[in-house]
Formats: C-alpha cells, sequence, structure tokens
C-alpha cells in the first residue's frame, strides 16, 4: 500500500484558514489502513477544524466524506454533484489522489491532508515500513525476494558494503542491513550460490530519473 | 464508602480505557466539555492487558491536538487509580476540576452558547 502520514493540524489550518466552505475527503483504501486519511481521520480532523474556526468566532461550514479510493475516475465522479456547495477541498489520500482530484475539478482548490510517504508493509499496528520504489523493472528474483532498490540506503547489488555491522546497516543502528536480510534468505532457501553471481547495471530508465511514468495496455483498453 | 465529588462532573462508564478512542475525546470538546479525565485502572493491572496504556497514548494524542488549535491541551487527563481508592477518585476529579476553572470554559461551549 500507499504509506501515509497525518499532516500537522496547524499546516492543514494554514492551507484552509482563507476559505469558508471546506469539503474533508478521506480515501478508503491504502490511508485507512496506515490510519493516515480515512474516516475515523477525517472525523477527527474535522472536529478540530470545527472547534478551530468556532473559536476564532467564524462561521465556517466543514463537511466530510470518504470514497472507496481517489486514484479512479469513476469514485471521484460522485463528488459531481455536490462540490459545487465548497470552496476548498482537503483530500487526505494519498499524493496520487489529491492530484487526480485535482485534475478533475480544474476551478476547484484541492488541498493534501495527509504526508505521503512511500510504498510499504504494516510491520505492526502503528509501525509501516517500505519495501519497493517502483523502479520499473523488479529484480526481487535476484535477491532472495528481499529489495536492496529500496531497502539498502546504497541502493548496492552485489552484497553489503564495508559499514554493514552486526546485521546492521551503518546509516543507523535501527536499520536492517538489507545485504543481511539477503543472505540469510538466501541461506534459508539454499541458494547461497545465487549469492556469487553478479547482478549486472541496472537499467534506471525505468526508474523514476526517466521521467514522469506510464503504463499501457493496448489490449484492456476501451 | 459514600464520597462527594464535585457535582459538574458527569460520568460516563466503559468497561475498559481501551475502548476510549481519539475521536470521543476530540468530539467531548466540540460538544463544549470544558475538561475530560480518563480513568483507568494501575499500569499493569489491565484486564485486556493494555487497554489502560493506549488509552494513555490516545490521551496524549487529544493533548497535541487541543495544543495544535489553541485550546489548552491540560484540559484533557489521564489518571490510573484502582477501584478501591475512592478517596484518591475523589481527590483527582476536584484537583481537575480546580484546574479547569483556572483556565477558564472552553471557548467552543461559549461559542455553541451564543449561537443557539
Ligand atoms: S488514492 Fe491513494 S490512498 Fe487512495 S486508494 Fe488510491 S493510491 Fe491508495
Ligand atoms: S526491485 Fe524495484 S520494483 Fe522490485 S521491489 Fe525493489 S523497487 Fe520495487
Amino acid at each position: 500500500m500507499i504509506v501515509a502520514k497525518r499532516k500537522p493540524i496547524e499546516e492543514i489550518i494554514e492551507e484552509v484558514q482563507a476559505y469558508d466552505k471546506i469539503l474533508l475527503v478521506g480515501c478508503n483504501e491504502c490511508v485507512t489502513v496506515c490510519e493516515a486519511g480515512g474516516k475515523k481521520e477525517v472525523a477527527v480532523l474535522a472536529s478540530a477544524l470545527r472547534m478551530h474556526f468556532m473559536n476564532q468566532g467564524k462561521e465556517v461550514k466543514i463537511d466530510e466524506i470518504t470514497l472507496e479510493r481517489q486514484c479512479d475516475h469513476e469514485y471521484l465522479e460522485e463528488l459531481r454533484n455536490q462540490i459545487d456547495q465548497y470552496d476548498v477541498v482537503v483530500s487526505l489520500a494519498c499524493g496520487v489522489g489529491v492530484q487526480f482530484m485535482a485534475e478533475k475539478y480544474m476551478n476547484m482548490p484541492v488541498m493534501p491532508g495527509v504526508d505521503t510517504c512511500f510504498m510499504g508493509v504494516t510491520e505492526e499496528r502503528g509501525v509501516w515500513s517500505e519495501r519497493c520504489q517502483g523502479c520499473g523493472t523488479c529484480m526481487l528474483a535476484k535477491t532472495g525476494g528481499i529489495c536492496p532498490v529500496s531497502r539498502c540506503a546504497k541502493r548496492l547489488f552485489n552484497g553489503p558494503c564495508g559499514g554493514s555491522t552486526n546485521g546492521h546497516c551503518e546509516i543507523d543502528k535501527n536499520v536492517i542491513c538489507a545485504w543481511q536480510l539477503i543472505i540469510d534468505r538466501m541461506k534459508n532457501l539454499d541458494k547461497l550460490e545465487d549469492y556469487e553471481a553478479l547482478v549486472p547495471i541496472k537499467d534506471w530508465s525505468t526508474e523514476r530519473a526517466g521521467g514522469p511514468r506510464k503504463v499501457v495496455r493496448e489490449d484492456v483498453m476501451q | 464508602m459514600r464520597l462527594q465529588y464535585p457535582s459538574n462532573v458527569k460520568i460516563i462508564k466503559l468497561p475498559c480505557t481501551g475502548k476510549v478512542d481519539l475521536i470521543h475525546l476530540v468530539k467531548s470538546f466540540e460538544k463544549g466539555a470544558d475538561g475530560v479525565c480518563v480513568v483507568g485502572c494501575l499500569e499493569g493491572a489491565c484486564q485486556f492487558t493494555k487497554g489502560n496504556i493506549r488509552a494513555r497514548k490516545r490521551v496524549e494524542e487529544a493533548q497535541r491536538i487541543l495544543d495544535s488549535i489553541k485550546l489548552g491541551g491540560e484540559r484533557v487527563q489521564m489518571f490510573n487509580l484502582s477501584s478501591s481508592e475512592a478517596p484518591l477518585f475523589v481527590k483527582v476529579i476536584s484537583e481537575m476540576t480546580e484546574k479547569i476553572k483556572e483556565m477558564g470554559p472552553n471557548p467552543i461551549k461559549t461559542a455553541l452558547k451564543k449561537a443557539a
């Protein structure tokens, strides 16, 4: 999933201070799972904003809605008949959802309600960590299913650097060395010989460095 | 034992403080509460192991939110007492009531009254 974290309320107040009809829009998918922008977070934010404006003696309409997703036309369309009642939208979806909303409703200011962080997993409730950077050419088959692009600070592909100590990365003793994980896993799989195979230079043109990306599937297009 | 606690305190009973959600705390202030005490069992004595520890974290989060909208985070507090400590309960509640009195009423309550 896409992992996001809640934005400081002060920052959101700054985004919407000049408006008086505000719609807060949550997303039922990734940001609900990482507890940053689902129905509940929308309710807490709405309540805090209402109190903020009441405290200032300003009458502001604040409504809440949570869509199934904000990265698909069909769900964003659900707002078509009501969005004109507002003068600003705060989207608590990831940056993808915020932008798609803005593209669809060209005359409506759309503000981000969360900080989008990475693609990752729920390690345990309240702890999320990164697993993939969408490099466009997945190499997990060569690295025991552990991604050195997202999990090795130096993105090394042929074993650890000299800074790996007791299984931890030299950038931070709380970060596990991705190569330690890869080697442990290869051992478990009885595939340590894979570690000896040189991984050739990676083609980075499919990664973000090659500019904005797009996937087109003509066979499923309508 | 019959003890008197401040009459303006309204008690909401819950099976465990672990049931208290952030939204309940925040909404209480939106509805005009001047202060909220979450009173749980002693740490380490939770029947559900971590209910009261979780409640404390949520209270701390509610404090941050109230501070960020300048309502005063101290309006919400967590206390850990055992159910046999009635005098201590009265003491804690009375002190909290005094503290809230010093802070003044919740400005939201005043705004709601004006609007009504
Ligand atoms: S808008 Fe973002 S958070 Fe919502 S489902 Fe799509 S990718 Fe996930
Ligand atoms: S190799 Fe690329 S696509 Fe595969 S998990 Fe890592 S970043 Fe993601």
